[in-house]
């Protein structure tokens, strides 16, 4: 019997845990990121020729609940086909029963990591697109419950994609009947599971209120407005520049009382364009100083020519004085 | 026949069986119990003489000794029959058992008489000498991870040796040849599928096809053999996740 050295022990536990693919088009180049429930692999789809980031549960003998959750995870992000959400293309199960989807390989940054060397204005513009991408979800009966900085990447090309979607709950009834029943009949059983009373889901940093007291049934698009807002606080948190209003439309976003948030993450969204535009944000009620001084930001090359102009006069009247 | 593994036969006749030799070792028939006590010696005979050599400061032959004597008192005395799932893992049992016995010979002054019941069994106490002179441990472990530690070394090599054996008894030797050349790898410098293609003369997804088969195998001969020295099934749930570092149903 041949000796087995800590190296080889650490391979063969790694080996044994391996998914997998040999009966897809996938080949599995390296591991991405590992998390409680998946693994995220970097993979090769061998048909077309190109890059996809693959998740896969993290073990065949898990139990239903967890393969549900991950089948419902492809369900949702696959229907939610918008440019802020990572597309899925492929779903399925593997010969050893992992349940796995592939998706597309998103280059680039995450956020945490994206607005360590970005301004203020870049890093509203990019929460702006995360508002947006989740608005879109909320109108599909879709509530993330886990959003937060390592949640959000920003592509190459500076576009912004959510991730992470094994959480989300529908919501929603009545918006698009034929998603909602696509996915909620299928899966009623285990969302109901996923879901019970007093179960904590999600980030403490970035979970409203009602979900850290596990309060499941409270839950709606104003859990994640919170945490919208929680992202925005990490993001104005060393920005000197952040003004009042700024930290208004945070706190407004994080109030404690649901009620008292935004209503909508497209109502937050808009909020944001007003504060990259210079334009009152309905958080905050300017006093007249605050006003005008936003009127001169916001006017600076106007009020640089009439001063420009005074100036001129002023000097062409001395200089003509007899 | 190999002397490193001839030990009752347990091995020798890997069995995929859902059926735990710690249960069995409970059992009034003689018979039953002995093959019971086969599975449990083939599977701690070696972390225990380590152990012993180690953590007691045993010599050679007074570890040999101390294995053997350990083992026969066991069997004798039947001491796995008391073991309660619920107070311990069973390799934490069986290392308190070890540890009770050792402290007594010693405190007895004892010198044990070699082999007794277990002289037909052909413990490979070279090769584990051979071992321990070769990798010395390492010394910041406690005895308790030391322990644990050689157990998991142990069953991952007699899961090897028994997937060996499943593959040549199945006529597919070549899954374990590629298995050994790709994940049993002693050289550095990672092999990869296009070289073995080259090297086995087969395509490179075959190679990927055979492989991902042989992890399949080996990935349930390593559980089969966990749940034979697990009393319950979260015992096994338990040493699973240790063995392998993951959860299972």
């Amino acid at each position: 019997m041949r000796w087995l050295s800590d190296d080889k022990l650490n391979r063969l536990r790694a080996v044994v845990n391996d998914p997998d693919f040999s009966s897809t088009k996938y080949t599995i180049v390296k591991e991405l990121a590992r998390g409680g429930m998946g693994t995220v692999y970097l993979a090769e789809d061998r048909e077309l020729d190109r890059r996809v980031a693959v998740k896969v549960l993290n073990t065949p003998d898990v139990n239903d609940d967890l393969k549900n959750r991950m089948a419902r995870e492809a369900q949702i992000i696959a229907r939610l086909e918008h440019p802020g959400i990572v597309p899925v293309h492929d779903a399925g199960t593997l010969p050893d029963g992992r349940v796995f989807y592939a998706m597309k390989l998103v280059v680039g940054s995450r956020l945490d990591e994206y607005a360590a060397g970005a301004s203020l204005r870049d890093r509203l513009r990019k929460f702006q697109a995360v508002c947006d991408a989740v608005a879109f979800a909320h109108a599909h009966g879709v509530i993330h419950r886990d959003l937060k900085p390592q949640n959000i990447m920003i592509g190459s090309f500076g576009e912004v994609l959510v991730l992470d979607w094994g959480v989300a709950k529908i919501v929603q009834p009545q918006i698009d009947a034929d998603f909602r029943r696509s996915i909620c009949e299928n899966l009623r059983q285990s969302a109901a599971e996923q879901t019970m009373e007093g179960t904590v889901i999600g980030t403490r940093h970035y979970m409203s209120p009602e979900q850290a007291r596990g309060e499941i049934d409270q839950l709606d698009e104003r859990s994640d407005i919170y945490a919208l807002g929680a992202v925005l606080y990490f993001l104005l948190t060393d920005q000197a520049k952040a003004g009042k209003a700024a930290k208004a439309v945070c706190s407004k976003a994080m109030a404690d009382a649901k009620e008292n948030r935004y209503s909508s993450a497209s109502e937050l969204s808009a909020d944001i364009g007003r504060l990259l535009d210079a334009e009152p944000v309905s958080a905050y009620r300017e006093n007249v100083f605050e006003k005008a001084s936003r009127w001169v930001s916001k006017n600076r090359f106007l009020v640089l020519l009439v001063l420009a102009y005074l100036l001129m006069r002023i000097f062409f009247i001395f200089t003509t004085r007899p | 026949m190999d002397p490193d593994t001839d030990i009752g036969g347990a091995l020798h006749r890997f069995p995929i069986t859902n059926h735990s030799a710690i249960i069995a070792a409970r059992s009034d028939d003689q018979l039953v119990r002995r093959r019971a006590f086969d599975t449990i010696l083939s599977s701690y005979w070696k972390p225990a003489y380590k152990y012993i050599r180690l953590k007691w400061q045993a010599g050679n032959e007074d570890a040999k000794d101390l294995t053997q004597g350990f083992f026969t008192n066991a069997f004798e005395k039947n001491y796995f029959a008391g073991y309660d799932a619920r107070k311990a893992s069973f390799q934490t049992f069986l290392r308190t058992c070890l540890d009770g016995f050792v402290a007594n010979e010693r405190k007895a002054g004892r010198r044990l008489k070699r082999g007794g019941d277990l002289d037909h069994y052909q413990l490979d106490f070279t090769t584990a000498e051979n071992e321990l002179a070769a990798h010395a441990a390492a010394s910041t472990l406690s005895a308790e991870d030391y322990f644990h530690r050689e157990w998991v070394r142990w069953m991952f090599t007699l899961a090897v040796e028994a997937f060996r054996r499943h593959c040549d008894d199945a006529g597919r030797g070549i899954h374990f040849q590629l298995f050994e050349r790709y994940d049993l790898n002693d050289d550095d410098k990672q092999v990869s599928y296009a070289s073995l293609a080259k090297e086995f003369g087969l395509e490179p997804a075959t190679v990927n096809n055979y492989l991902a088969a042989a992890r399949r195998d080996f990935r349930q001969i390593v559980l089969e053999k966990l749940r034979e020295i697990t009393a319950t099934d979260e015992e096994f749930r338990t040493e699973a996740r240790s063995l392998l570092g993951v959860d299972v149903k």
